[in-house]
């Protein structure tokens, strides 16, 4: 009886952790695929992952740093496989950049506004486009997810200088292209 | 803290959106305000929900089976055609072999029997010379000895 009790609030804590962060690991997986279908899957694979695994979870990191972690890490699994099976028919939905960046929120924006505010996104997603992979992890998690060093460190596996590295060179690379752009 | 200052590492201490230039910070704010409105829409929109397709174990048998059979059937029919071909192929041999066997033993008892009847004609003509001339054959011959 007891032990049923102990399942019944660990399934209540992970539904929780589920509603919880399901929004932000998506996002930052639609993010670096531009790929819905894809971002779906790997959303999916991730909960299912970390609900098989919640047991072993000792809370040391946070759930957020956890969940995000194996997330990255079906992230390259995926594209490892991919490049592995280079001689398979594999199909990508990825949207392209400019169908990316027509996604504005509906604000109180003139035209004009919304001209321009699309123009800099497309701009930055040609920029992260750029970005080496890691570059890429670390820029989305900070700017997109809004996560601190420190839990970005966590997600990633690095250590908190290399992420200011990373975070550094790909700002200097967005900066440059933007620059370039003006 | 200014966007471009570094700390003692060499790192550029630009990680903060708000340090940064208005310019950049206004993009990065529209690139992260667009992914959350992408995101949000798809995670709210209608999805078909598909069934899982399910093997059907009875089906997967009964095909295999038919193919099995098929195969066992078309297979069988070569065999015997193959079977059959080899066996009259072979019949056609020996039947011609046995006509060569006769056409051979025909020339045989052709050729001896013309023989005999050379042998027949030579003995006749020996013998139709007339016997009143035969003294006089004799002694040609032994004058033809003479003379030499």
């Amino acid at each position: 009886m007891i032990k049923v009790t102990a399942e019944e609030i660990a399934a209540q804590e992970f539904e929780s952790v589920v509603s919880s962060h399901r929004t932000q690991i998506f996002r930052f997986l639609l993010a670096s695929t531009r790929d819905v279908d894809l971002a779906e899957t790997l959303t999916q694979d991730c909960f299912l992952k970390a609900h098989r695994n919640w047991s072993n979870f000792r809370g040391e990191s946070s759930a957020l740093t956890w969940l995000m972690r194996i997330a990255i890490n079906l992230q390259k699994d995926h594209w490892r496989n991919r490049r592995m099976q280079f001689w398979r028919h594999t199909r990508t939905n990825a949207v392209d950049l400019d169908e990316a960046s027509d996604w504005l929120p509906s604000g109180e924006r003139t035209v004009e506004q919304r001209m321009l505010a699309r123009e800099q996104v497309a701009q930055v997603w040609r920029s992260v486009e750029n970005l080496s992979e890691r570059q890429r992890t670390v820029f989305l998690l900070r700017f997109v997810d809004e996560l601190e060093l420190k839990e970005i460190a966590a997600a990633t596996g690095m250590g908190e200088g290399t992420v200011k590295a990373h975070l550094s060179r790909a700002l200097a690379r967005v900066r440059k292209e933007f620059g370039a752009k003006r | 803290m200014n966007y471009r200052d570094e700390d003692a590492t060499g790192t550029d201490q630009s990680e903060n959106l708000e340090t940064l230039e208005p310019e950049l910070h206004e993009a990065l704010t529209n690139f992260k305000l667009s992914v959350d409105a992408w995101s949000d829409a798809m995670m709210s929109r209608p999805r078909a929900v598909m069934a899982p397709s399910r093997t059907n174990w009875s089906a997967v048998t009964k095909w295999a089976l038919g193919c099995a059979v098929f195969a066992g059937t078309v297979s069988g029919g070569v065999y015997q055609n193959h079977r059959q071909v080899e066996a009259a192929r072979a019949e056609a041999a020996r039947v011609a072999e046995q006509q060569q066997h006769r056409e051979m033993a025909a020339a045989q008892v052709l050729k001896e029997n013309e023989e005999d009847l050379m042998a027949n004609v030579d003995s006749d003509v020996a013998r139709e010379v007339p016997s009143a001339l035969e003294p006089l054959a004799t002694l040609m011959t032994e004058d033809d000895t003479k003379g030499n």
